[in-house]
Formats: C-alpha cells, structure tokens, sequence
C-alpha cells in the first residue's frame, strides 16, 4: 500500500501523523513546494509577528517526527497526475490525497509588483513583514479580514500608524456578524487604526518601490509599506488539470473523495457538502478543518469510511480581544447577542431562516464558547428571547 | 534544561531534555511525541493539549482562569491534576517532572 499526500502543510502532516496512529504500515510520502520543515499558520499573523513567539516554536511537526514515523517528505512542485496509471511524480500510489491548500489572492491594479507591497501567507512572508514593521513608520493594509485585522492590530501596537482600506461596507464582513464587526472596528480605532471603507484601490505609485497608495476616488496615502489581504483562493489548478471536479475548490463528497475514487483532497483545497449544514457546499479556511479532515480520511484509508461532519471553528487574536466562531454563518442569518458588549464578554448567536443556531461568536469568553460549540453542533432551534435570557441555561442544552 | 518524562496512556514513559522557558507542550511538539495535540499552537483555544501532572505539581506556574474553563472541556476525564501543557513553562526547578498523557485529546 502506498499513500502520496501533495501538500506539506497542516492537513498533510496530520494526515500522515494520523495515519500511522491507525496502523498504516504502508508507504507515506508528502510532496510540496516550500521548503523546511512544516509550521504553525495561525500565529504568523498574531504572536509571531508581535514578536511573542520565536522561530524554532512555529515548528509543527520537527524532522525527527517524520524519520520515526517512515515519513518521506519531497520538495517538488507536482505539475501532472497519471490517473490512468495511479502515478505521481514517478511514485505509484494507491491512494492519492490533495492537501494543496490555498493561495493569497493578487491583486491586478497598476504597481502591485512594487517593492513594499508585501502579502502575508508563509513563514518567509511573515519574516519580511516583521522586519518590515521594524523599519517604517506606516503602513497601509489592503483588505478588512481576519489576516488584514489581525496585522492592523499588530502594527498599531508595534507603533506604526495603520490605514486599512476595504471595498466593502464593514470589517469581516464574509466572517462574522455586524455586532462583532462593529466591536472590533471600535478597538482598532480606539488604539489608532484608521479604516477607509466602500475604497475601491486606483492603484500602486512608484519607482521600483512604493511611495504610495491611490484610491479610485483620488485620495492619495502616501507609504513605503502595503499589505495586500483580500483572501485566498484554493490550490486547484492540478486538480482541474486532470478532469476532477472543481468549483469553489477541489470537489470532495461526503467522505472527501473526489470524482476519481482513488484520490481524495482534505484542508483549504477541498470544497465539500457539510452535514450540520443541509449538506451545503462549503469551503473552510482554518486549522481546525484541516486537522479534523485529516483525521476523518486516515479512518476512511483504513478501512473504517467516515463521513466528514465536524462543526468547524476558528478563532482570531486582535488587541486584547480574543474572537472564536463555532459554525458557519450565512449573511442573511438574524443576529442576537447574548452578554455585555460594554463589559466586553458577549456572544452573537446567528439563527438561520428556519430559527435554526447557525454559528455562534464569542468575545472574550472562551468556556462559555466551548458549551456553545457543542450546542451549535446539534442545530438547534432557539427563540431570541431565550438567547439573550442570562438566566436561561444553555449549557444544559448543550449537554442534554 | 529539565528532563521532562511523559507517561503515554499504556504507561510507556519518555524522557525528553527541553529548553528552560519552552513549555511542556512545545517539548513534546518539538520532538514529535504522540499524545499532544495542540491543535491551536499553545494559544489557549483548544484545549488538545491536556496532561496530568504527576510530579512536582506545586511548583509549576499557577492555574489562569481561561486554563480552568477550558480544562472543563478536555475530552479525556478532567482529574484535580489536570493542566493545560500548553502553561506549564519550564525553568530548572522543574527536572524530573512527570506528566501522564490522557487517553483522548480529540
């Protein structure tokens, strides 16, 4: 047996990881572009780049790990698949597993390849970002979501002066309900952040390096320093390339395979039909979704098939706030807040069109938010009124 | 640097050397010891890095609040010597300390 994973990153590694936990005594090879031994993706736009966390603690799996465990780990970039002959990168494999992740999305105005105008995804990246912050006094932020927030945050506290600029109406506005989003602009602006919404960008001005940013209607930010962070696109090019189905990523069903049955794709990459959520298609770019993806496939390549249905959840380091998201939300889901934004712990329950708990944020309430994940994955149906009732006791509901 | 023995569930020990001002959970994330997750990297939002702490429990850094709610969660049994690896930061006191893994983490 023989099993290649195209992809180094979380998803990959637990794969294999958990592949061997199970007893997979078959070959395990990962095959990816970057270079070094994997790390931890979260804290490179949060404690790392504050410089809280050193280099050596990013390590997710060391080189040890994967020599102990038989684990081959090649630098390549994987260009073709031989469906026919179940080969890749001249290794046969028995199962082939897409663990391709995703990419920053570029941007294509005028100047967008100046020096200066920095995005953030991988260790170097994050790097050059922090040496950056270390020598210049502002910087602008393309994009209001979780990474641009994230490194607003950071840079403010680092003493930059911070200008996000965003297209849409509100910070997050893909992610998270209005009543969190307007609480974390508040704390950006409080500490200095300063936001220009509805902002299409004109535009990239300079030299060789950047000197400044211009929006469509005509203001004109003078820096030595962007981030681009207008998200992510999936890695599906090679997936689309050999006739697997692709949309809003990789297509998987319900056990992750593709449309060839002897290739699976797990993490970032995979766009699947989730369970909790009427078996909507979604995509879901997180931690969380990668690990427990691996885990459900490495039963499945054992022969125990699973269904993937976990409930995904996410969380987000901005100023002393400390947001997670249990679920996913949609933008026409009703929004009821449960605590004190002014004491700055509370909840936002969102509730689908059918009054069904759809996803919950929590603001500074971890435990609390444990319970709700644990409610949020049993869909329940929730009246407002019991919502916002502190006496009402939702953790029972959660357990019963 | 403080050798930190790590009972896995069968009672299988390893000793494993780690740096002063690592914590316990990057210890065993560093040398790619089974048995803690640490799903979130140390970050205090996943609660997969449970342990039990056998030895020496009353030097190490005291419980925060966000440790004790979140050990409420734990997948394995919470026990009184229940810790979140992830907040046990090692110092030189801290040789010959022994943690037992719990069954589950996920």
């Amino acid at each position: 047996m023989n099993v290649v994973i195209v992809g180094t990153g979380h998803a990959a590694c637990q794969l294999a990881a958990s592949l061997r936990e199970r007893k997979y005594e078959g070959d395990i090879t990962l095959i990816g572009r970057e270079p070094g031994p994997t790390y931890q993706k979260p804290l490179l736009s949060k404690g790392f780049l504050l410089g809280k966390v050193a280099e050596p603690n990013l390590v997710l799996k060391p080189a040890a790990f994967f020599e102990q465990k038989r684990i081959a780990v090649i630098e390549a970039e994987v260009t073709a698949i031989d469906r026919a002959a179940k080969q890749v990168a001249g290794l046969p494999y028995d199962h082939l597993v897409l663990a391709t992740g995703a990419e920053n999305r570029r941007l294509t105005v005028p100047g967008a390849g100046l020096d200066g105008v920095v995005m953030l995804r991988s260790q170097p990246e994050a790097l050059a970002l922090r040496a950056r912050l270390a020598g210049t006094k502002r910087i602008v932020i393309v994009g209001a979501g979780f990474i641009g927030m994230e490194v607003a945050a950071v840079a403010a506290q680092l003493g930059l002066e911070v200008i996000v600029v965003e297209q849409g109406e509100r910070a997050l506005a893909r992610a998270v309900s209005l009543p969190v989003s307007r609480y974390l602009l508040a704390r950006h602006w409080a500490g200095g952040v300063r936001f220009h919404f509805g902002a299409a960008l004109a535009g990239f001005e300079g030299e060789g390096s950047l000197r400044a940013v211009h929006l469509a209607d005509g203001t004109v930010i003078p820096t030595t320093l962007a981030l681009v962070a207008i998200g992510v696109v999936p890695n599906m090019a090679l997936a689309a390339q050999v006739g697997l189905a692709t949309g809003n990523g990789i297509e998987v069903d319900a056990r992750l395979a593709t449309t060839d049955r002897a290739i699976h794709a797990i993490g970032d990459a995979a766009g699947y039909p989730h369970p909790l959520y009427d078996n909507r298609r979604v995509r879901v770019e997180s931690i969380q979704n990668a690990m427990d993806q691996a885990r459900c496939l490495a039963q499945t390549l054992t022969g125990v098939p699973t269904v993937y249905a976990k409930l995904p959840w996410f969380w987000s380091d901005q100023w002393d706030i400390r947001l997670q998201i249990a679920g996913v939300g949609a933008p026409g889901d009703q929004a009821v807040l449960r605590g004190s934004p002014e004491e700055g712990r509370f909840s936002v329950f969102r509730l689908d069109a059918e009054g069904r708990l759809s996803a919950v944020e929590s603001i500074n309430q971890a435990g609390e938010h444990m319970a709700a994940r644990a409610l949020v994955a049993r869909r329940p149906r929730l009246e407002p009124s019991q919502i916002r009732d502190p006496e009402f006791p939702l953790q029972q509901l959660a357990a019963a | 640097m403080p050798r930190v023995t790590y009972v896995s569930p069968d009672g299988e020990p390893t000793a494993l050397d780690v740096e002063e001002g690592l914590s316990v959970m990057q210890g065993a994330i560093a040398a790619g010891l089974d048995g803690i997750v640490a799903e979130c990297g140390g970050e205090l939002v996943c609660a997969t890095c449970h342990v039990y702490v056998e030895t020496l429990a009353e030097s190490l850094p005291p419980m925060g609040a966000l440790e004790d709610e979140l050990l409420e969660h734990v997948v394995a049994e919470r026990r009184d010597n229940s810790r979140l690896s992830c907040q046990l930061v090692l110092g030189a006191e801290h040789e010959g300390l022994v943690v037992a893994l719990p069954e589950a983490q996920v």
